[in-house]
């Protein structure tokens, strides 16, 4: 309970490693997750460090392991150089494996064009000129007009340009899509001519090959082109084959591969944090552990000097600081979730009191107060419960979506909202927008002896004998829920209900700032600053809490015209105007008058207290000649005349925020009612049989409509408005939160990119 | 009669959340979660009691009653004791 109240003792611990196994002991120590490293060397940049390079080695191997080329299984050490080395040969393997595939592919697609381009220009129409020489090749379809056009422009007629389309489609080797190629064959006399086309022909980078002259040299080549294409095939298989088994053997093993090169690149960064001794032969590294684990320290140490086999074992040296340490918090799986909204605001400083603990009921109360459904909550509870039953199932912890994670890391925080909303929904007495009369209404409409056939809407009369038999015992009487006068009385009972929580919350934070001050030796405080704060808060919000329950306790219906506003006293308590109205008890006006007195007198004790009594201790000392510290009087008026003026103007503030409980829960309230009378019922009020029918799809429609609008989109809205009350309201009394986190090295705390692109 | 029923379900409470609140956190185990779930179990038998203590001294002594309308009237005439 201490570590989870208050953060546990850390101290400031020299780890002595002998050089040659200082990788051993911080792979120990890894693995334990204990301690956070400092760095000892501050002012060196990333560059410079002294495992630089070894580092620089490790991100070489994740690019390599990233882009799924990999390792024969060869047998390595756990020597880093010696994985290294492999990684590197593996790579340079594989490089020239697709090297020569892509040559291979070029060359199949160059016969398969010279191919495609002899059987086509069979069929053009030849003029037999002896004078007329041939370029026959291959264009992508897209420029072939533009081909035409340019020919035509440039050679002016004395070129015969025929053509026709490839029906395959062929890869292009660049891109690697296929494209559509036309085969062309231009005859042309003269050479300038012919300079002239081969310079075209070059611009738009057509594949040329030697055209045949005669009938048999074609069917000669075209033989001799299928062979080798036919060869090449084969060998290209082949590759693939070859490549497909060395990709297999591997894959066998990366996962281990990868993990181990995560462990290697986080040691060597910390080794990159620690600084050598005078004598050059040990590595010395500053840690902040906690207290109670520096035996477990030492024994990861012994255990890591064991496994390198060193002579010299390296030991764990507590020292001395004044710096502030980070702070721990240790939380099992059910206060984890608590933590992390706490922490969300802010990690509260080294020892400071932690509000976890208590934010473990008290927020799913508020929340539950603001949501207050018998129904909803049991639907609720019910989710929760699954996740929980379930959360060993890998599927349900491991998925990707984010939004799904969030809500299964809160599950133990939405079961208990889902316990505390049941028991408020019983209490306000609403089941999805429906009353439960378990024991017997109070109100009695017999007893009014009206003439029920006369009046249109009866308004049952307490004073009437009868009519009022006694509070309903378990929360609100079901008869309200039949009235049409229901949120006149439910408005007035909820907003005092928020008034009353919210004076008791923060009356609470404000008594457990008693806790840092005593832990922290500041008991000047205790009498300087709680007391005037807490006196400030009782004497104004406390008195008119007390009111209310007076009110509640001694104003029954026979004096129900003279039944006081207790706004309207509270207003005149602060003008000391107390003529106008009845007194609500003998001695109100003194005693109203005594506690404005004692408040307002605690404002400048709160004001001034702290830094006067400071000062004097300062000036006091120095009189006797001891050394302190400088002490700022400005410095610490201001910062107290803030804390001041923020308490109280926040007391008003803060109490009239606690009014959302009541706003929330009347919203809840009205679109729970709305969604009944408009949908469900509805479906109900159907006599015919026809109706049954149709009550099935007017279910669904209510079921999906209270899943999406009253569950999830109330319940976020609930669980913010909890939140900001404890945030703000509740936490502003006595937390400061600005500390820092305990981040251990731990080996299963390191993010990977691998698991960014998917491939953990 | 009225008054029997109120002391009944006052007291029934009251003993029900103070057993809660005052005896189980006497009996939970020595464990490094002792402290914890003694204040839960405070924590919600204050948080739950006060909010019963509300409800039911909020309808003590009502300063009007509910307007019901004919429909209603004539059931609850009927059907209700």
């Amino acid at each position: 309970m201490c570590s989870l109240l208050r953060g546990e003792e850390m101290c400031l611990a020299q780890l002595f490693l002998q050089s040659g196994s200082a990788y051993d002991c911080i792979n120990e120590l890894g693995e334990l997750g204990l301690v956070e490293f400092r760095d000892l060397n501050p002012g060196v940049n990333a560059f410079q460090r002294k495992h630089v390079n070894e580092i620089k080695k490790c991100e070489e191997m994740e690019r390599i392991l990233g882009k799924d080329i990999l390792i024969f299984n060869i047998q390595y050490g756990n020597n880093p150089i010696c994985l290294f080395i492999e990684f590197k040969l593996l790579e340079v393997e594989l490089g020239e494996v697709t090297r020569n595939k892509e040559k291979l592919q070029r060359n199949l697609l160059e016969l398969t064009e010279y191919t495609h381009m002899l059987r086509t220009t069979r069929n053009f129409v030849q003029r037999t000129s002896e004078v007329s020489v041939f370029i026959s090749g291959l264009i992508q379809r897209t420029k072939i007009e533009a081909f035409e056009r340019m020919l035509w422009r440039v050679c002016k007629g004395y070129t015969i340009l025929s053509y026709a389309e490839v029906e395959e489609y062929l890869e292009d080797p660049d891109t690697g899509e296929p494209t559509k190629s036309v085969v062309f064959l231009i005859s042309y006399w003269g050479d300038q001519i012919g300079q002239k086309v081969k310079k075209i022909c070059d611009c738009y980078h057509c594949h040329l090959y030697p055209y045949p002259s005669s009938n048999e040299e074609r069917t000669d080549v075209v033989e001799g082109l299928r062979t080798r294409i036919q060869d090449l095939h084969t060998v290209l298989h082949r590759t693939d084959d070859y490549l497909k088994q060395v990709l297999m053997k591997a894959s066998e093993s990366v996962y281990t591969w990868v993990i181990q090169v995560k462990k290697m690149k986080a040691i060597y960064f910390i080794l990159n944090l620690c600084s050598f001794d005078v004598t050059n032969k040990c590595l010395i590294a500053e840690v902040w552990c906690p207290v109670n684990d520096i035996p477990t320290l030492r024994r990861a140490l012994e255990e890591g000097s064991r496994k390198s086999g060193a002579t010299v074992p390296s030991f764990v040296n507590r020292i001395p600081t004044n710096d502030t340490p980070p702070t721990l918090i240790r939380t099992n799986k059910f206060t984890s979730g608590f933590q992390n909204i706490v922490d969300a605001y802010g990690v509260g400083n080294y020892r400071e009191v932690n509000p976890a603990p208590f934010t473990i009921i008290t927020f799913p109360f508020l929340f539950a107060v603001m949501f207050g459904d018998l129904g909803h909550g049991v639907i609720m509870a019910l989710f929760a419960l699954w996740m929980v039953l379930y959360e060993n199932n890998r599927k349900l912890k491991n998925t990707r979506n984010e939004i799904w994670n969030t809500f299964f890391e809160g599950r133990y925080i939405i079961l208990m909202m889902g316990l505390f909303s049941i028991y408020t929904g019983l209490i306000y007495n609403d089941c999805f927008s429906k009353s439960l009369n378990i024991f017997g209404s109070g109100w009695s409409v017999k007893a009014m002896d009206a003439d029920i056939r006369g009046n249109r809407v009866l308004t049952l009369d307490p004073n009437v004998t009868g009519v009022f038999r006694g509070p309903y015992p378990l929360g609100i009487d079901p008869i309200w829920n039949l009235a049409s006068n229901r949120l006149t009385f439910l408005n007035s009972y909820k907003m005092k209900m928020s008034v009353i929580l919210g004076v008791i919350h923060m009356s609470f934070g404000v008594i457990l700032s008693t806790y840092n001050y005593l832990h922290f030796r500041k008991k000047h405080s205790l009498y300087l600053v709680f007391l005037p704060e807490l006196l400030f808060l009782l004497c104004l919000f406390g008195y008119l809490v007390f009111m209310i329950f007076y009110k509640w306790l001694v104003f029954t219906a026979k004096d129900s015209r003279l039944a006081p506003s207790i706004l309207i006293h509270f207003i005149n308590m602060f003008l000391m105007q107390g003529d106008g109205v009845q007194p609500l008890y003998p001695g109100q006006t003194g005693l109203q008058v005594f506690l404005v007195v004692i408040a307002v007198l605690s404002v400048p004790v709160l004001l001034l207290g702290k830094p006067v009594y400071l000062y004097w201790l300062h000036n006091g000392s120095h009189r006797l000649g001891m050394y302190r510290v400088r002490f700022d009087f400005a410095d610490e008026f201001l910062h107290q005349a803030i804390h001041t003026i923020e308490y109280c103007l926040g007391c008003v503030s803060n109490t009239a925020s606690y009014l959302r409980l009541w706003a929330l829960s009347l919203a809840h309230a009205q679109l729970s009612e709305v969604l009944w009378t408009m949908v469900m019922r509805v479906g109900l009020r159907m006599d015919t049989s026809l109706g049954v029918f149709f009550l099935v799809p007017v279910f669904g429609l209510f079921a999906v409509l209270t899943v999406s609008i009253l569950l999830v989109m109330e319940g976020l809205s609930a669980f913010l408005h909890a939140l900001r009350l404890h945030w703000v309201e509740f936490q502003n009394k006595f937390y400061s939160g600005t500390g820092v986190k305990f981040c251990p090295f731990s080996f299963s705390l390191l993010p990977s990119s691998f698991e960014h692109d998917g491939l953990l | 009669m009225a008054e029997l029923g109120f002391v009944i379900a006052m007291s029934v409470m009251t003993l029900f959340w103070g057993i809660i609140g005052g005896v189980v956190p006497w009996f939970i185990p020595k464990g490094p979660n002792r402290g914890v779930i003694v204040t839960m179990l405070v924590l919600t038998a204050v948080c739950c009691y006060l909010f019963w203590l509300i409800a039911i001294l909020a309808q003590l002594n009502p300063l009007f009653g509910p307007s019901l309308s004919t429909d209603t009237i004539w059931y609850l005439n009927y059907h209700w004791p």
